[in-house]
Protein backbone atom coordinates (compact mmCIF):
# COMPACT_ATOMS: atom_id res chain seq x y z
CA UNK A 1 0.00 0.00 0.00
CA UNK A 2 1.55 3.48 -0.79
CA UNK A 3 0.61 6.15 0.82
CA UNK A 4 1.08 9.69 1.00
CA UNK A 5 2.90 12.00 3.28
CA UNK A 6 2.12 15.01 3.86
CA UNK A 7 3.68 17.95 5.13
CA UNK A 8 2.59 21.06 7.11
CA UNK A 9 3.96 24.62 6.71
CA UNK A 10 7.64 25.38 7.70
CA UNK A 11 7.76 21.49 7.96
CA UNK A 12 10.17 19.53 5.74
CA UNK A 13 9.58 15.18 5.42
CA UNK A 14 10.99 12.31 3.36
CA UNK A 15 9.30 9.09 0.91
CA UNK A 16 10.57 6.77 -0.85
CA UNK A 17 8.64 4.87 -3.57
CA UNK A 18 5.88 3.81 -3.61
CA UNK A 19 4.46 6.41 -0.92
CA UNK A 20 3.82 9.45 -2.47
CA UNK A 21 4.46 13.18 -0.45
CA UNK A 22 2.60 16.21 -0.63
CA UNK A 23 2.11 19.78 0.67
CA UNK A 24 -1.03 21.71 0.09
CA UNK A 25 -1.77 25.78 0.23
CA UNK A 26 1.31 27.20 -0.65
CA UNK A 27 0.41 31.07 -1.21
CA UNK A 28 4.05 32.56 -1.25
CA UNK A 29 5.88 29.77 0.47
CA UNK A 30 8.11 27.74 -1.23
CA UNK A 31 7.68 23.89 -2.01
CA UNK A 32 11.06 22.43 -2.51
CA UNK A 33 11.48 18.63 -3.34
CA UNK A 34 15.08 17.28 -3.20
CA UNK A 35 15.30 13.70 -5.12
CA UNK A 36 17.12 10.94 -5.99
CA UNK A 37 15.89 9.19 -9.33
CA UNK A 38 17.88 5.88 -8.91
CA UNK A 39 17.84 5.52 -5.25
CA UNK A 40 13.71 6.59 -5.67
CA UNK A 41 13.85 8.79 -1.96
CA UNK A 42 12.78 12.40 -1.54
CA UNK A 43 12.39 15.41 0.89
CA UNK A 44 9.66 18.12 0.32
CA UNK A 45 9.92 21.35 1.89
CA UNK A 46 7.48 23.85 2.89
CA UNK A 47 9.25 27.35 3.63
CA UNK A 48 8.17 30.32 4.61
CA UNK A 49 10.91 32.70 4.52
CA UNK A 50 14.01 32.95 2.43
CA UNK A 51 16.76 33.64 5.16
CA UNK A 52 17.56 32.04 8.54
CA UNK A 53 19.05 35.28 9.47
CA UNK A 54 15.95 37.11 9.93
CA UNK A 55 14.75 35.29 12.55
CA UNK A 56 13.67 37.62 16.16
CA UNK A 57 14.49 34.58 18.31
CA UNK A 58 17.13 32.66 19.37
CA UNK A 59 15.87 29.00 18.67
CA UNK A 60 14.50 28.92 15.57
CA UNK A 61 12.43 26.38 13.52
CA UNK A 62 14.94 25.19 11.10
CA UNK A 63 12.39 23.87 8.30
CA UNK A 64 11.28 27.53 8.11
CA UNK A 65 13.64 28.87 6.00
CA UNK A 66 14.54 28.54 2.76
CA UNK A 67 19.00 28.26 3.67
CA UNK A 68 18.31 26.15 7.05
CA UNK A 69 15.47 23.55 5.87
CA UNK A 70 17.38 22.63 2.63
CA UNK A 71 20.91 21.99 4.50
CA UNK A 72 18.86 20.00 6.99
CA UNK A 73 16.98 17.72 4.20
CA UNK A 74 20.33 16.97 2.20
CA UNK A 75 22.29 15.84 5.63
CA UNK A 76 19.05 13.86 5.90
CA UNK A 77 18.80 12.67 2.07
CA UNK A 78 22.56 11.61 1.77
CA UNK A 79 22.11 10.03 5.51
CA UNK A 80 19.87 7.81 3.77
CA UNK A 81 21.69 6.88 1.23
CA UNK A 82 20.82 9.29 -1.85
CA UNK A 83 23.79 9.98 -3.94
CA UNK A 84 24.99 13.96 -3.80
CA UNK A 85 25.56 13.83 -7.53
CA UNK A 86 22.07 12.33 -7.70
CA UNK A 87 20.47 14.77 -6.34
CA UNK A 88 18.02 17.11 -8.15
CA UNK A 89 15.15 19.52 -7.61
CA UNK A 90 11.83 20.86 -8.33
CA UNK A 91 10.14 23.79 -7.25
CA UNK A 92 6.90 25.46 -6.76
CA UNK A 93 5.11 28.47 -5.26
CA UNK A 94 6.45 31.55 -4.33
CA UNK A 95 2.73 33.18 -5.45
CA UNK A 96 1.94 36.84 -4.67
CA UNK A 97 -1.06 36.51 -3.59
CA UNK A 98 -2.63 39.81 -3.05
CA UNK A 99 -1.84 43.57 -5.26
CA UNK A 100 -1.34 46.54 -3.91
CA UNK A 101 -0.74 49.94 -5.46
CA UNK A 102 2.19 50.25 -2.92
CA UNK A 103 5.01 47.81 -3.84
CA UNK A 104 5.74 47.37 0.24
CA UNK A 105 8.94 45.19 0.12
CA UNK A 106 7.06 42.38 3.06
CA UNK A 107 4.61 41.99 0.10
CA UNK A 108 7.31 40.75 -2.13
CA UNK A 109 7.93 37.51 -0.04
CA UNK A 110 6.96 35.05 -2.69
CA UNK A 111 9.64 36.52 -5.55
CA UNK A 112 12.32 36.75 -2.70
CA UNK A 113 11.65 33.51 -1.03
CA UNK A 114 11.87 32.24 -4.95
CA UNK A 115 15.29 33.84 -5.51
CA UNK A 116 16.74 32.36 -2.58
CA UNK A 117 16.19 29.01 -2.87
CA UNK A 118 17.53 29.07 -6.36
CA UNK A 119 20.50 30.80 -5.09
CA UNK A 120 20.66 28.18 -2.32
CA UNK A 121 20.48 25.29 -4.58
CA UNK A 122 23.06 26.30 -6.90
CA UNK A 123 25.46 26.95 -3.83
CA UNK A 124 24.50 23.30 -3.58
CA UNK A 125 24.78 22.02 -6.83
CA UNK A 126 21.76 20.93 -7.23
CA UNK A 127 19.81 21.02 -10.18
CA UNK A 128 16.12 22.58 -10.56
CA UNK A 129 14.62 20.45 -13.61
CA UNK A 130 11.27 21.57 -13.11
CA UNK A 131 9.67 25.05 -11.70
CA UNK A 132 6.19 26.51 -11.31
CA UNK A 133 6.93 29.24 -9.59
CA UNK A 134 5.57 33.37 -9.25
CA UNK A 135 1.79 34.03 -10.90
CA UNK A 136 -0.79 34.85 -7.79
CA UNK A 137 -2.34 31.77 -7.22
CA UNK A 138 -2.21 29.20 -4.30
CA UNK A 139 -0.25 25.50 -5.30
CA UNK A 140 -1.08 22.53 -3.73
CA UNK A 141 1.75 19.83 -4.88
CA UNK A 142 2.05 16.26 -4.90
CA UNK A 143 5.58 14.93 -5.91
CA UNK A 144 5.85 10.76 -7.19
CA UNK A 145 9.01 9.64 -6.08
CA UNK A 146 8.94 6.31 -8.07
CA UNK A 147 8.14 8.85 -11.91
CA UNK A 148 10.13 11.65 -10.23
CA UNK A 149 6.75 13.84 -11.52
CA UNK A 150 5.07 16.95 -9.50
CA UNK A 151 1.50 17.39 -9.98
CA UNK A 152 0.49 20.81 -8.89
CA UNK A 153 -2.93 21.54 -8.71
CA UNK A 154 -4.17 25.03 -8.66
CA UNK A 155 -7.80 26.63 -8.16
CA UNK A 156 -8.25 28.57 -11.52
CA UNK A 157 -5.61 26.87 -13.86
CA UNK A 158 -6.56 23.23 -13.23
CA UNK A 159 -4.05 20.45 -12.76
CA UNK A 160 -0.18 20.25 -14.42
CA UNK A 161 2.56 18.18 -14.07
CA UNK A 162 6.28 18.84 -13.92
CA UNK B 1 6.68 40.15 25.98
CA UNK B 2 6.98 36.73 25.18
CA UNK B 3 3.38 35.61 23.70
CA UNK B 4 4.75 32.06 23.37
CA UNK B 5 4.53 31.53 26.91
CA UNK B 6 2.76 34.01 28.66
CA UNK B 7 -0.69 33.31 26.58
CA UNK B 8 -2.74 33.04 30.13
CA UNK B 9 -6.53 32.45 29.71
CA UNK B 10 -7.15 36.22 30.53
CA UNK B 11 -5.21 37.40 27.92
CA UNK B 12 -7.33 35.00 24.95
CA UNK B 13 -10.40 35.85 26.96
CA UNK B 14 -9.62 39.54 25.61
CA UNK B 15 -8.72 38.32 22.11
CA UNK B 16 -12.04 36.84 21.96
CA UNK B 17 -13.73 40.08 23.25
CA UNK B 18 -12.09 41.87 20.52
CA UNK B 19 -13.18 39.01 18.21
CA UNK B 20 -17.03 38.95 19.88
CA UNK B 21 -17.37 42.93 19.57
CA UNK B 22 -15.76 43.04 16.00
CA UNK B 23 -17.54 40.35 14.30
CA UNK B 24 -20.91 41.74 16.47
CA UNK B 25 -21.14 44.46 14.42
CA UNK B 26 -19.99 43.19 11.09
CA UNK B 27 -23.02 40.88 11.24
CA UNK B 28 -25.24 43.80 12.20
CA UNK B 29 -23.81 45.46 8.93
CA UNK B 30 -24.59 42.36 6.54
CA UNK B 31 -27.60 42.15 8.02
CA UNK B 32 -28.94 45.93 7.02
CA UNK B 33 -27.21 45.16 3.37
CA UNK B 34 -29.46 41.62 3.01
CA UNK B 35 -31.97 42.85 4.84
CA UNK B 36 -32.35 39.61 6.53
CA UNK B 37 -31.08 37.89 10.14
CA UNK B 38 -27.57 36.99 10.59
CA UNK B 39 -26.36 34.46 13.16
CA UNK B 40 -23.01 34.57 14.74
CA UNK B 41 -20.71 32.40 16.99
CA UNK B 42 -18.60 32.50 19.67
CA UNK B 43 -15.26 33.51 18.25
CA UNK B 44 -12.34 31.13 18.53
CA UNK B 45 -8.73 32.02 19.68
CA UNK B 46 -6.11 30.23 19.39
CA UNK B 47 -2.52 30.20 19.23
CA UNK B 48 -1.91 27.46 16.77
CA UNK B 49 1.17 26.06 15.75
CA UNK B 50 1.88 26.69 11.42
CA UNK B 51 2.50 22.84 11.27
CA UNK B 52 -1.24 22.82 12.41
CA UNK B 53 -2.81 25.99 10.35
CA UNK B 54 -4.10 23.66 7.68
CA UNK B 55 -6.59 22.40 10.15
CA UNK B 56 -8.10 25.67 11.16
CA UNK B 57 -8.85 26.86 8.56
CA UNK B 58 -10.23 24.22 7.24
CA UNK B 59 -11.24 22.33 3.64
CA UNK B 60 -7.44 22.27 2.30
CA UNK B 61 -8.98 22.21 -1.11
CA UNK B 62 -11.83 24.26 -1.30
CA UNK B 63 -11.51 27.61 -2.64
CA UNK B 64 -12.79 30.48 -0.78
CA UNK B 65 -13.29 34.05 -1.47
CA UNK B 66 -10.95 36.68 0.82
CA UNK B 67 -10.95 40.14 1.56
CA UNK B 68 -7.85 40.87 2.96
CA UNK B 69 -6.71 44.07 4.84
CA UNK B 70 -3.28 45.03 6.37
CA UNK B 71 -3.97 47.13 9.26
CA UNK B 72 -1.18 49.66 10.16
CA UNK B 73 -1.31 52.24 13.21
CA UNK B 74 -1.39 51.63 17.07
CA UNK B 75 -2.02 47.70 16.76
CA UNK B 76 -0.88 46.08 13.72
CA UNK B 77 -2.23 42.93 12.03
CA UNK B 78 -3.89 41.47 9.26
CA UNK B 79 -7.63 40.81 8.79
CA UNK B 80 -9.40 38.12 6.81
CA UNK B 81 -12.83 37.93 5.75
CA UNK B 82 -13.68 34.69 4.07
CA UNK B 83 -16.29 33.04 2.35
CA UNK B 84 -16.74 29.49 0.64
CA UNK B 85 -16.80 30.96 -3.04
CA UNK B 86 -20.19 29.18 -3.72
CA UNK B 87 -21.36 31.00 -0.57
CA UNK B 88 -19.82 34.18 -1.96
CA UNK B 89 -21.36 34.02 -5.41
CA UNK B 90 -25.28 33.55 -3.78
CA UNK B 91 -24.36 36.19 -1.43
CA UNK B 92 -23.34 38.92 -4.29
CA UNK B 93 -26.75 37.29 -7.00
CA UNK B 94 -28.60 38.63 -4.10
CA UNK B 95 -27.35 41.95 -3.73
CA UNK B 96 -26.46 42.46 -7.65
CA UNK B 97 -29.49 40.93 -8.99
CA UNK B 98 -27.66 38.53 -11.45
CA UNK B 99 -28.63 35.06 -10.66
CA UNK B 100 -25.05 34.16 -13.19
CA UNK B 101 -22.90 35.28 -10.75
CA UNK B 102 -20.50 32.40 -10.22
CA UNK B 103 -17.26 33.02 -8.18
CA UNK B 104 -15.83 28.98 -8.96
CA UNK B 105 -15.44 30.17 -12.76
CA UNK B 106 -12.02 31.23 -13.81
CA UNK B 107 -13.57 34.49 -15.00
CA UNK B 108 -15.87 36.52 -13.25
CA UNK B 109 -16.91 39.89 -14.30
CA UNK B 110 -15.84 43.18 -12.78
CA UNK B 111 -19.29 44.27 -11.73
CA UNK B 112 -19.26 40.92 -9.21
CA UNK B 113 -16.09 41.03 -8.08
CA UNK B 114 -16.30 45.01 -7.35
CA UNK B 115 -19.56 44.00 -5.22
CA UNK B 116 -17.37 41.28 -3.56
CA UNK B 117 -14.84 43.90 -2.49
CA UNK B 118 -17.05 45.96 -1.53
CA UNK B 119 -19.23 43.81 0.91
CA UNK B 120 -16.17 42.24 2.34
CA UNK B 121 -14.53 46.14 2.82
CA UNK B 122 -18.22 46.84 4.89
CA UNK B 123 -17.75 43.86 6.85
CA UNK B 124 -14.54 43.74 7.79
CA UNK B 125 -14.64 47.71 8.20
CA UNK B 126 -17.10 47.35 10.84
CA UNK B 127 -15.14 44.59 12.62
CA UNK B 128 -12.15 47.13 12.09
CA UNK B 129 -13.83 50.54 13.20
CA UNK B 130 -15.47 48.06 16.20
CA UNK B 131 -12.33 46.95 17.45
CA UNK B 132 -10.76 50.28 17.10
CA UNK B 133 -13.44 52.25 19.36
CA UNK B 134 -13.59 49.20 21.80
CA UNK B 135 -9.46 49.22 22.79
CA UNK B 136 -9.45 53.37 21.61
CA UNK B 137 -6.15 52.27 19.39
CA UNK B 138 -6.18 54.28 16.03
CA UNK B 139 -6.17 51.63 13.25
CA UNK B 140 -6.02 52.06 9.83
CA UNK B 141 -6.66 49.83 7.45
CA UNK B 142 -4.91 49.88 3.95
CA UNK B 143 -7.55 49.36 0.93
CA UNK B 144 -8.97 46.27 0.81
CA UNK B 145 -7.53 43.32 -1.71
CA UNK B 146 -9.36 40.25 -3.12
CA UNK B 147 -8.20 36.78 -4.05
CA UNK B 148 -10.41 33.96 -4.81
CA UNK B 149 -8.18 30.86 -4.61
CA UNK B 150 -7.08 28.33 -1.38
CA UNK B 151 -7.79 29.29 2.41
CA UNK B 152 -4.01 28.49 3.33
CA UNK B 153 -2.25 30.28 0.23
CA UNK B 154 -4.61 33.22 0.76
CA UNK B 155 -4.08 32.80 5.22
CA UNK B 156 -0.12 32.24 4.74
CA UNK B 157 -0.09 36.20 4.05
CA UNK B 158 -0.89 36.59 7.79
CA UNK B 159 1.89 34.73 9.03
CA UNK B 160 4.72 36.10 8.00
CA UNK B 161 5.17 38.90 10.73
CA UNK B 162 5.05 35.52 13.36
CA UNK B 163 6.85 33.96 11.16
CA UNK B 164 9.79 36.24 12.04
CA UNK B 165 9.31 36.26 15.72
CA UNK B 166 7.94 32.40 16.38
CA UNK B 167 6.20 28.93 15.09
CA UNK B 168 3.19 30.18 16.37
CA UNK B 169 -0.01 32.60 14.92
CA UNK B 170 -2.70 34.20 16.94
CA UNK B 171 -5.85 33.43 15.25
CA UNK B 172 -9.01 34.99 16.26
CA UNK B 173 -11.87 33.26 14.19
CA UNK B 174 -15.61 34.37 14.14
CA UNK B 175 -18.16 32.93 11.95
CA UNK B 176 -21.13 34.53 11.09
CA UNK B 177 -24.27 32.81 9.32
CA UNK B 178 -27.28 33.87 7.54
CA UNK B 179 -30.58 32.82 9.57
CA UNK B 180 -32.49 30.57 7.43
CA UNK B 181 -35.92 29.09 7.61
CA UNK B 182 -36.34 25.61 8.10
CA UNK B 183 -32.88 24.99 9.63
CA UNK B 184 -31.22 24.79 6.51
CA UNK B 185 -27.57 26.48 6.51
CA UNK B 186 -27.11 30.06 4.73
CA UNK B 187 -24.09 31.50 3.51
CA UNK B 188 -21.15 31.35 6.28
CA UNK B 189 -18.62 33.51 6.60
CA UNK B 190 -15.41 33.80 8.80
CA UNK B 191 -13.35 36.89 10.14
CA UNK B 192 -9.73 36.12 10.79
CA UNK B 193 -7.88 38.57 12.84
CA UNK B 194 -4.14 37.98 12.93
CA UNK B 195 -2.71 41.13 15.51
CA UNK B 196 1.32 41.20 15.00
CA UNK B 197 3.07 39.72 17.62
CA UNK B 198 3.91 43.61 18.72
CA UNK B 199 0.89 44.83 19.15
CA UNK B 200 -0.47 42.27 21.15
CA UNK B 201 0.90 44.26 24.10
CA UNK B 202 -0.65 47.17 22.59
CA UNK B 203 -4.24 45.69 22.65
CA UNK B 204 -3.66 44.18 26.13
CA UNK B 205 -2.54 47.58 27.80
CA UNK B 206 -5.58 49.51 26.38
CA UNK B 207 -7.66 47.32 27.84
CA UNK B 208 -6.37 47.79 31.37
CA UNK B 209 -4.81 44.13 31.01
CA UNK B 210 -1.50 44.09 33.50
CA UNK B 211 0.93 42.52 30.71
CA UNK B 212 3.15 40.50 32.73
CA UNK B 213 6.79 40.44 31.69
Amino acid sequence: MSRVIKVGMAHFDFAKAPDKIRTSGLGSCVGIIIFDEWSKICGLAHIMLPESVMARTNTIQRAKYADTAIADMLTELLKDGASPYRLKAKIAGGAQMFHFGCSNERMRIGPRNVEAVRKILNHYGIKIIGEDVGGNNGRTIEFDPSTSILEIRTVNQGTKEL
Amino acid sequence: MSYLKGMEPKYLDVLQEVGNIGAGHAATAMSKLLNKGIDMKVPAVKVVPFKEMNDSVGDEEGVVAAIYFRIQGEASGHMFFMIQAEEASKLIQQIVGDPMIDFTLPTVNEMALSALSEVGNILAGSYLSAFSDFTGLHLQPTPPALAIDMPMAILSYGLMEFSEAGDVAILINTEINEKMENDVMGSKGHFFLLPDPDSLEQIFTSLGVKVNE
